[in-house]
């Protein structure tokens, strides 16, 4: 028995290279971002701190992606759990911070048990912990343990990366660690339970049954829907940002999950279609959820709160931030020409690949797939018109918004130079596809020499006989000549335009204030209302008064129910702790007792020692 | 050579537009037993409008100033996607039906934006609403396309007119699109463009603090994104040719005035019953398409 024999390997292949390139694409600028940050906001010691757990985290994050070995994995994936646990209890004088901590570090571990379990379950039917040896003795594994062992990743995998319905410390963690590492956390290290769905469910067991892929598909069409839902109802902006990355994960596992079930059917094209409209939905919503959860940073550094009904006209105050959101929202409403639109693109044409080459239930299955993609892009545009709308525009709904002022230099230049990276990669599609290709051809074990993406260098073609094609720089050039030709026409034939700058409209009233204007409780509250069979919205409204006439006092509550919380968790805690109230009868406190217990401890191992 | 009939295609296509609007309005008219304005009528507005001064309000950013022209083009991209006249357009190279809803996509989200950029409530409950319709719009949209791309093979509009050929499934999905048309370019029952209410608008409400030059832009894509909408129904039916598209577009228009004219403007809520309902429809339009008809 080699237990202790565990070599220290690295992995060298191009779905490494693929996730040390999107961990470094971040970490750096958000590394940068963090010196103005904390700066005058926390004391050098803890600024000290930051460091060092900073590096410490990325260089985790790195080992997690690049070791070869299971035992290695476990020990890096629990280093990031617990470097980034440290962050999110930064602010421990905040008991928000250390309930969310609290949370995030029970539901992890779970997840990293269920990995655990995984692993030495591989390692009993395979004997060994090196990736490359499990691989080629997959074969001895039985159809149902591959399937427990499956089922083991997926979950403990699925927790990490934030899928309903094991999506409930995201919401709550990601938003208390500060800006800087709320970005790296949503943008990469919840791409590393990704990575792990990827290495082992695809690399290492080949093609599994097609039932794996319809599983992942299902759960992340939820978590796409649950989680633009709720990022609606949501008004603090951080945590609106975390939910959609619940929901972006899901878009991610879609690609994935096709990727799946499309090799299994033979149709290598697609398959290979599909893991690369993952792949690239994965590194752009790296780009742009960091790039908002800075811009987010910056806001809660200007104005001290997160909450949005707090906020309004920033645009004025923060210009770059503000364009820095901008860019940022619209990459995630996958509105060309950013890049979270080209991802989209592809996952649709996936979808309807994978509808066109399959008959009955499948066909329909994709469809349905693809309706929910829409609906969760048609949320998530709605979702951003109100947290740019809301933060940004209109005139400051607090006196913190008004005297707002624009972040330091350097942590704009950050947001600006991410926003720059979201339009670069909706742009240059053709050169982003052509190596992410490669890391797809790599994980599927397709040879993709014989399979182009592209036309040219700027049009990207997923089947050119069929007139399949999307062209970011075609449309940007007749969107920017279009705009020119409009402004150049209007004004040689009509002159500049008379502006005279009055006041808003208020049906003859003229003294608007901020507390006239629209509100994120109201701009979703339609959606809570025609979603109410999942919200279960609570509302509650209390006059005081002389008369329903005269009302002298108005109390208005209102929030959603979490049903996952509401009839799953919280009833599982509360089973847990009757449970142990009941156990605790047997501690109670005498030696003798604890004497007795070892005793029969001992008889027992002695009698069934012979069974190990 | 394919680029410039493209060119006066789209130019020809945006001409028409606004008489297609004004076309609706005067079948509503004629049923009404009113006279009503001339079919040339948002011309006029369209000119007067372009001569007046604009009033902006204080509150506004460069993206109120700048939503117009955006919108205007995204709604101009999107027409050069529409293979009316010639199946096999150059540009098709761009993208396909699916891109052209994201393109219609990017004009929503700013004038969603600029209407909450003047900070009055009327600007806020239009874009509010106008979101909540166009992301339940959405799914059943996608199911439409999927279903008439189904049987072409393609999403991509040139392949999928010049496929030809009568199908059940075309017929089906054309009728969500058709549902899909009233909600997106706001008519009764989802929106009404007549009102002068501002608690009952929706897209109007969303434009109310417009005026002048901008308002004109903002008119002028929503005559372009109705005729991109009809003009799409109308490749998926069948007989082709110009004359038959014309005629295709005129019936289209006065089926929309039909529908205008015979039902009242729905309650919010129920417009999420009648996307769900367009929604079902589209599905039976997939699974119609997988029988082969």
């Amino acid at each position: 028995m080699n237990y202790f024999n565990i070599n220290l390997s690295f992995l060298s292949d191009w779905l490494t290279g693929f996730f040390i390139f999107v961990i470094l694409l971040i970490s750096v600028p958000s590394a940068v971002y963090s010196m103005p940050y904390m700066k005058g906001h926390y004391s050098t010691k803890k600024s000290m701190l930051n460091w060092a757990l900073l590096i410490m985290f990325v260089l985790s994050m790195l080992l997690v992606v690049s070791v070869g070995n299971t035992i290695y994995f476990l020990v890096s994936w629990e280093l990031m759990s617990l470097l980034s646990f440290f962050f999110v209890v930064f602010d421990y004088e905040d008991t928000e911070s250390v309930k969310a901590g609290v949370l995030y570090i029970i539901m992890t571990h779970l997840g990293t048990a269920c990995i655990a379990a995984a692993f030495f379950l591989l390692y009993k039917y395979t004997g060994s912990f090196d990736y490359a040896v499990i691989k080629s003795n997959i074969s001895y594994l039985p159809a149902e343990v591959k399937n427990i062992i499956f089922v083991l990743l997926f979950a403990g995998f699925g927790t990490k990366a934030g899928i309903v319905p094991l999506h409930i410390w995201l919401p709550q963690a990601h938003p208390q660690a500060p800006g800087h590492i709320s970005s790296i956390m949503s943008g990469v290290m919840i791409k590393t339970a990704i990575y792990g769905i990827i290495r082992f469910a695809i690399c290492i067991f080949g093609p599994g049954p097609l039932w794996w892929g319809y599983t992942v598909m299902t759960a992340a069409a939820v978590s796409c829907l649950v989680g633009v839902i709720y990022a609606l109802m949501e008004h603090d902006i951080k945590r609106l940002l975390a939910y959609h990355s619940v929901e972006n994960i899901g878009i991610i596992l879609l690609g994935v999950g096709g990727a799946m079930i499309l090799k299994n059917m033979g149709l290598q094209f697609l398959a290979l279609l599909s893991l690369i409209a993952g792949l690239y939905h994965l590194i752009n919503h790296a780009v742009f959820k960091s790039l908002l959860f800075l811009c987010a940073g910056s806001v809660y550094r200007a104005t001290g709160t997160r909450d949005m009904e707090k906020m309004g006209g920033l645009i004025k105050a923060m210009p770059w931030t503000a364009a820095s959101f901008l860019a940022g929202s619209l990459a995630i409403s996958a509105i060309p020409p950013f890049n979270g639109f080209v991802s989209e693109w592809l996952t649709f044409q996936s979808l309807f690949g994978g509808a066109l080459n399959s008959a009955g239930g499948s066909r329909l299955f994709f469809s349905l797939m693809a309706a929910a993609l829409a609906l969760t892009g048609g949320l998530a545009a709605a979702c951003f018109v109100k947290a740019f709308g809301i933060t940004f525009l209109a005139a400051p709904r607090s006196t913190a918004a008004g005297k707002a002022l624009e972040v330091p230099p350097l942590m704009k230049y950050m947001t600006a130079l991410l926003s720059v990276f979201a339009l670069i990669l909706g742009l240059a599609a053709v050169p982003a596809i052509k190596i992410i290709k490669k890391a797809a051809g790599m994980i599927l074990a397709i040879d993709t020499a014989g399979f182009n993406f592209a036309l040219n260098n700027s049009v990207v073609s997923v089947n050119a006989d069929k007139g399949l094609y999307v062209s970011n720089p075609y449309f940007a050039i007749l969107f920017i000549c279009l705009a020119g030709v409009i402004a150049a026409a209007l004004y040689v034939f009509l002159g500049r335009s008379s502006v005279k700058v009055g006041k808003t409209w208020g049906c003859g009233y003229y003294n608007l204030d901020s507390r006239t204007e629209y509100t994120a409780t109201a701009f979703a509250k339609p959606f809570k209302i025609a979603l109410g069979f999942f919200l279960k919205p609570f509302r509650k409204i209390k006059k005081e008064g002389d008369s329903i006439y005269h009302i002298k006092k108005f109390e208005y509550e209102t929030h959603t129910t979490h049903v996952f919380n509401e009839y799953g968790y919280d009833i599982l805690m509360k089973f847990i702790m009757s449970t142990a109230k009941k156990i605790r009868r047997s501690q109670p406190g005498s030696i003798n007792i604890y004497l007795g217990y070892i005793f029969i401890t001992l008889l027992v191992l002695m009698l069934t020692v012979n069974m190990f | 050579m394919d680029k410039i009939k493209l060119l006066i295609q789209v130019l020809i296509l945006i001409s028409v537009s606004p008489l297609v609007s004004g076309f609706i309005k005067k079948i509503k008219n004629i049923i009404r037993m009113r006279r009503g304005p001339g079919l040339f009528q948002p011309y006029y507005n369209m000119a007067k409008l372009l001569q007046k001064e604009e009033v902006i309000s204080e509150n506004t950013s460069w993206i109120f100033r700048s939503t117009p022209v955006i919108v205007a083009c995204s709604s101009v991209c999107a027409l050069f996607l529409v293979p009316v006249f010639n199946t096999s357009v150059a540009f098709t190279q761009m993208g396909d039906l699916i891109f052209l809803m994201f393109m219609l996509a990017l004009g929503r989200f700013f004038l969603a934006l600029a209407g909450l950029d003047a900070g009055s409530a009327f600007g806020g409950m239009g874009s509010s609403r106008e979101m909540f319709i166009s992301a339940f719009v959405e799914p059943a949209a996608v199911m439409a396309v999927f279903a008439v791309s189904l049987s072409a093979g393609s999403t991509s509009l040139s392949v999928i007119s010049a496929a030809g050929g009568t199908r059940l499934s075309s017929l089906i999905a054309s009728a969500a699109l058709f549902i899909v048309t009233l909600a997106e370019t706001s008519r009764i029952p989802v929106d009404n463009q007549e009102t002068h209410l501002e608690l009952t608008m929706v897209h109007e409400a969303m434009v109310l603090e417009y005026s002048g030059r901008s308002l004109a832009l903002i008119e002028m894509a929503a005559h372009i994104k109705q005729i991109i909408f009809l003009s799409v129904i109308s490749l998926l039916l069948p007989l082709s040719g110009v004359l038959f598209f014309i005629i295709k577009i005129a019936v289209l228009a006065a089926a929309v005035a039909v529908v205008e004219i015979s039902m009242a403007k729905m309650r919010l809520f129920r417009v999420v019953d009648l996307l769900v309902f367009t929604f079902v429809l589209s599905m039976i339009a997939v699974i119609v398409s997988g029988m082969g008809v």
